[in-house]
């Protein structure tokens, strides 16, 4: 079934903020194979991930059926142990290739002061198909 | 570092474990990148990569490049999946030029392969120099 039309410019906050610990970012670098001491540019993606599955979930969409297109961040700061980070993810546009939904979202990564740290945009693929091959 | 610069290729083996553990560490428990039956299913060659782990592999490669910089800028197109067999494991490749130093920020293009294919579009990032 395809992606509800109406979505864009709707809002889906994370449901928790996350609170960024070194143990939380060592799991991670670990992980990924990280070096050093700092934060992985791409752990943001940890809130952003709460968000899409919020967005998911409230339109019942199996996150089986979702690839990921693209992912882009821009970031106003490097993250820092102790950030209290909060997302919201607003669906910024939607498609339909070939049976697939493809559907543009922008997600904004804020700290505990509400300034906003990263700004994560991406593309989901979500095909409603089982014949949609890539 | 200077516009021209090549910046040597880090090769990294992604084995399925590697995608149980990022699983784990980043939330994103879909099937896909785990289960066979469910990745072919949806019309995947095979279990892939998350592609976030493709681009955390891209992020890893640039701070061993420039020790631990501050990315500015940092994305891709997940053109093509990196398959990864259920035995030994995917080779990603992440390779690429310093394309241009301006106002203390380095663009950094990217090449990223899997098997001798390019598995990401436009690759990018951006640190500051």
């Amino acid at each position: 079934m395809p992606v509800d039309p109406s979505l864009v410019g709707r809002e889906f906050p994370a449901p928790a903020p996350l609170t960024v610990t070194p143990e939380r970012v060592g799991a991670f670098a670990s992980a990924v194979g990280h070096p050093g001491q700092d934060v992985p540019p791409t752990f943001p993606i940890v809130l952003a991930f709460d968000a899409m599955q919020a967005f998911l979930d409230a339109e019942q969409i199996d996150l089986h059926r979702i690839v990921h297109g693209e992912q882009r961040f821009a970031y106003a700061r490097p993250l820092v142990p102790g950030d209290e980070l909060s997302a919201t993810l607003t669906v910024t546009g939607l498609r339909q290739i070939g049976g697939a939904d493809i559907i543009a979202t922008t997600s904004e990564i804020t700290d505990a002061t509400g300034a906003v740290v990263c700004t994560g945009k991406a593309t989901l693929v979500h095909s409603s198909a089982t014949e949609a091959a890539r | 570092m200077n516009p021209g610069d090549t910046l040597e290729p880090k090769s990294f083996t992604v084995t399925r474990a590697d995608l149980v553990a990022y699983a784990d560490a980043s939330g994103d428990h879909n099937p896909i990148h785990q289960d066979e039956e469910v990745a072919r299913s949806v019309g995947l060659p095979g279990v892939i990569a998350h592609g976030m782990y493709t681009l955390a592999l891209v992020g890893r490669a640039v701070a061993e490049w420039t020790g631990g910089a501050e990315v500015v800028d940092l994305g891709a197109k997940f053109t093509s999946p990196v398959v990864v067999p259920a035995e030994g494991g995917a080779e990603v490749v992440v390779g690429g030029t310093v394309k241009s130093v301006a106002d203390g920020l380095a663009t950094l293009a990217l090449e990223v392969t899997c098997e001798g294919r390019k598995v990401l579009g436009m690759p990018k990032a951006v640190v500051r120099a």
